[in-house]
């Protein structure tokens, strides 16, 4: 006989259940993985709705849409100072924030690996969900597909994010000027290294933790120092380290840099994880750090401005731009020799020579 | 981090070279060579060039074992690994990237299937084969006399376990070889030998073999040799000691490194390294061709273990091209920008022979660190004739 | 030139074995290659490998040395000169 009450759904086993097939099949699998899971973390009205998409209030008086996304392949998906979910919001997060926007709404699509265990699932959504009310925006609309063993990583998060950009900010790549002092936001390294110390074959102990944060908060504080046109780029370094951003703004803008190497903010352990390993710290990735070309009549109050935020805290000025037609990024080393910081030449990996 | 931070002191820095400048003899030039990638490194990554009289040139000499390793070599691993799904290749993260034939390099075989992995240390490699019992776990093995004693250990550990499923590509080469053969060889004779007066030696590899080796290069060609530590006050040092043996006509073997080098080196690992490995009659070095007596390959006792005669593995030489000046630059007979190729076709991204494959070759070096000084500084207006510009 | 780095051991393993500290952060590594090695000695480390002990003594002098050049030989008789004079 049939004692169920009708309309009883068995809850999701969050604790020992794993990822089938089925949760990425459309069918009510699905439906009660994103109820349980990802609407429940979530918590808002537009995923509430269930519908296909999210209609979005309009923006302000003269604020224009920005647009931005980031897909998340991290390994481990769990490291020192986050995780996968974290990362992904606080990477589209970024991307807005260094375009001046206001960083409203995210969309997340999931594509998870049959067998991957529901409870570090809920673990990267929960760090979702938790890393978005920090940074004041909601995801209100998402995918979720289901690849067969062995086909995925796990999880892979893809986030695309929306924001308004208010009237009179306009940084970009290519507005770098001759004079236009380079301030950094922190110490670099932190991410890329708590990744490195993770691999296998590379362990090794530290107190490393990643630098995964949302920008935005640090971003607003800049503008509200200083004129908006006087913030010529915002950046955030990430894959390819400051080297890379800083080539990539030299080529765009068409200037040359000149860095003070005694100026650039690093961990003592990070230096020496470095050193362990036999990497340059200037290409290692960082999750949660600035990169400003500011006019200089305005570069003390954005780095005052910096520093009063806390995760400006460390905040420098490491150097400035310069006229050069051959868009050479160079650094003055603490040693007092000059040499070039140059573009990475593929994947940076450990050294023996 | 204690003895590495103080030997980067800026101020000290500035020191030397004041001392430097004060003892070069301004009316001749002095042309050192730094036989060893890390040296080349540091002299590159701090900017020691700028704090030297412009009289005192430094000339990277061709101490990097990724940078010599043949093509033919690496073609052989690469073959090994993509004609064997059972063969886990493992290597130190230098090799990955070194272009072989056929467009392929470790890294890209790695992307048509074959398992190719990084290992910090060839005791990951061992742990890896007991780990994996089903599979043939391959270290290939490169370096100098300091890389040279781990693949030794692991080697005799494999043999003490009896574990069937490792073995090792062996491309250990010698330091002294190298050295005769930039002093000795006959194309130095047909480009003209650079009036070299001195020798940096090896940081690392002379805490294993010690500063007694050298003393062959200071009596037989009179040229002084001073081994220096790794970090940039060093070299700086050495450069110092090797200007005032010039000045004063010594050629002796001196010892800046002595916090890590004595005259014997590190005679357990010495020992080890006799007791594993022979030298090959002769090795093909990239860009310097063949040289006797130059490098190593697994002993007899220890065939199981030697992936070359277990796998019947063939080696085929493969030429560089032709406009390529390696041969010259690591002879210090000819600079990075002498060569067509720098900078154009041969790049980091895509390098065309031994001085740019690694970031410790004399090209690389200067593409990544150094380049910026190849520019000259014109100052030309745009619309005056040619013979109002300002060179 | 094989990248190695000193580093301090500060714990013994089996198995050959050692711990070592280096700006904070610790790895183990082989002492295979170097016998008599203690606690608080610095190895040169390469590879996953202790290559060598440190010599702290050897170090100090090389500093010595290092700082020594850094006095220009003229300026201080120069400067001997000048404090004699104005001793007088």
């Amino acid at each position: 006989m049939n004692t169920v009450k009708p309309g009883y759904v068995r809850p999701l086993d969050l604790r020992n259940g794993r990822v089938d097939l089925g949760f990425g099949a459309g069918g009510r699998a699905m439906v009660q993985l994103i109820s349980e899971l990802f609407a429940r973390a979530f918590a808002n009205d537009y995923l509430a709705r269930s519908d296909d998409g999210a209609v979005l209030p309009a923006l302000g008086q003269g604020e224009r849409l920005v647009m931005a996304t980031d897909a998340h392949v991290v390994s481990p998906l769990f490291f020192p100072g986050g995780d996968i979910g974290s990362l992904s919001v606080h990477g589209t997060v970024n991307d807005l924030a260094v375009m001046g926007a206001r960083p409203l709404y995210l969309a997340a699509s999931f594509i998870l690996e049959e067998g991957y265990p529901l409870a570090d699932l809920a673990r990267i959504v929960d760090s979702m969900a938790t890393a978005a009310r920090a940074a004041g925006v909601m995801v209100v609309t998402g995918d979720t597909k289901v690849v067969e063993q062995g086909k995925g990583d796990g999880v892979f998060i893809t986030t695309t994010g929306v924001g308004a950009l208010p009237a009179g900010r306009d940084p970009g790549g290519a507005r770098a000027r001759p004079g236009d002092v380079v301030l950094l936001s922190g110490r670099i390294g932190d991410h890329g290294m708590a990744i490195m110390a993770q691999r296998e074959s590379l362990a090794f102990d530290s107190e490393i933790v990643s630098d995964s944060a949302a920008l935005n908060g640090l971003v607003e504080a800049l503008y509200a120092a200083v004129p908006a046109e006087a913030v010529r780029v915002l950046r955030d370094p990430t894959r390819g380290g400051l080297a890379t951003t800083l080539n990539e703004i030299a080529t765009q803008s068409g200037v040359g840099m000149e860095l003070d190497e005694a100026a650039i903010p690093i961990s003592s352990q990070v230096h020496a994880a470095c050193e362990l390993l036999g990497l340059d710290p200037l290409y290692v990735a960082n999750e949660g750090k600035l990169v400003v070309l500011c006019a200089p009549e305005h570069a003390e109050a954005a780095l005052a401005a910096l520093r009063a935020h806390p995760l400006g805290a460390e905040a420098a000025r490491i150097g400035a731009a310069t006229a050069d037609p051959q868009h050479f990024v160079q650094i003055r080393t603490g040693f007092g020799g000059r040499r070039m910081v140059d573009w990475l030449a593929g994947e940076q990996l450990p050294r023996i020579c | 981090m204690k003895y590495v931070d103080e030997f980067r002191d800026g101020t000290l820095a500035a020191g030397l070279a004041r001392a430097i400048a004060r003892e070069a003899d301004s009316g001749r030039d002095y042309a050192f060579m730094e036989f060893c990638g890390g040296h080349t490194h540091a002299i590159s990554r701090y900017g020691v060039t700028d704090l030297l009289p412009a009289n005192v040139r430094m000339i990277h000499g061709p101490g990097c074992p990724v940078c010599v390793l043949p093509i033919g070599r690496v073609d052989m691993a690469i073959r090994l690994a993509l004609a064997r799904p059972e063969v886990i290749l493992c290597t130190y993260g230098d090799c990955l990237r070194v272009p072989a034939s056929d467009g392929l390099s470790l890294l890209k075989a790695k992307a048509r299937g074959a398992d190719v992995r990084m290992v910090y240390s060839a005791a990951d490699a061992l742990t890896l084969a007991a780990r994996e019992p089903a599979r043939e776990v391959v270290f290939f093995a490169i370096g100098f006399e300091t890389t040279t004693p781990p693949t030794a250990l692991v080697l005799r550990q494999a043999a003490a376990q009896g574990l069937a499923n490792f073995s090792v590509i062996c491309n250990h080469v010698l330091t002294p070889s190298a050295i005769s053969t930039i002093l000795e060889s006959p194309e130095v004779r047909r480009l003209g030998t650079v009036p070299l007066d001195g020798f940096i030696g090896p940081a690392h590899v002379s805490t294993i073999i010690g500063s007694q080796p050298y003393e062959f290069f200071a009596e037989e060609y009179r040229k002084p040799v001073v081994i220096a530590g790794f970090e940039p006050l060093d070299v700086m040092q050495a450069i110092r000691m090797l200007v005032r043996q010039v000045n004063e006509g010594r050629a002796e073997v001196e010892n800046e490194f002595a916090r890590a080098v004595v005259p014997d080196g590190n005679l357990k690992a010495k020992t080890l390294v006799a007791e594993t490995f022979e030298l090959r009659r002769s090795f093909e070095w990239r860009g310097l061709g063949l040289v006797p007596y130059s490098a190593l390959r697994i002993r007899a006792a220890l065939a199981p273990w030697d992936a070359e005669a277990k796998f019947g593995l063939d080696y085929r030489p493969v030429p560089d091209n032709r406009a390529c000046e390696c041969g010259a630059i690591l002879r210090g007979v000819k600079k990075p920008t002498d060569c067509k190729l720098f900078g154009t076709v041969c790049t980091p991204e895509t390098p065309m022979g031994s001085c740019m494959v690694s970031s410790e070759g004399a090209c690389a070096a200067h593409y990544n660190y150094g380049r910026f000084r190849d520019v000259p500084v014109r100052v030309v207006a745009s619309s005056a004739p040619p013979d109002q510009e300002t060179a | 030139m094989c990248l190695a780095i000193p580093a301090r051991i500060v714990e013994l393993l089996p198995d050959d074995q050692c711990r070592v500290e280096l700006g904070g952060v610790r790895k183990d590594i082989s002492l295979a290659l170097v016998d008599g090695a203690a606690v608080g000695d610095y190895v040169i480390v390469h590879v996953g490998y202790a290559l060598t002990r440190l010599d702290p003594e050897e170090a100090a002098q090389t500093l010595a040395l290092f700082a020594e050049a850094g006095i220009d030989p003229e300026a201080a008789f120069a400067d001997d000169a000048t404090a004699a004079a104005a001793a007088q």
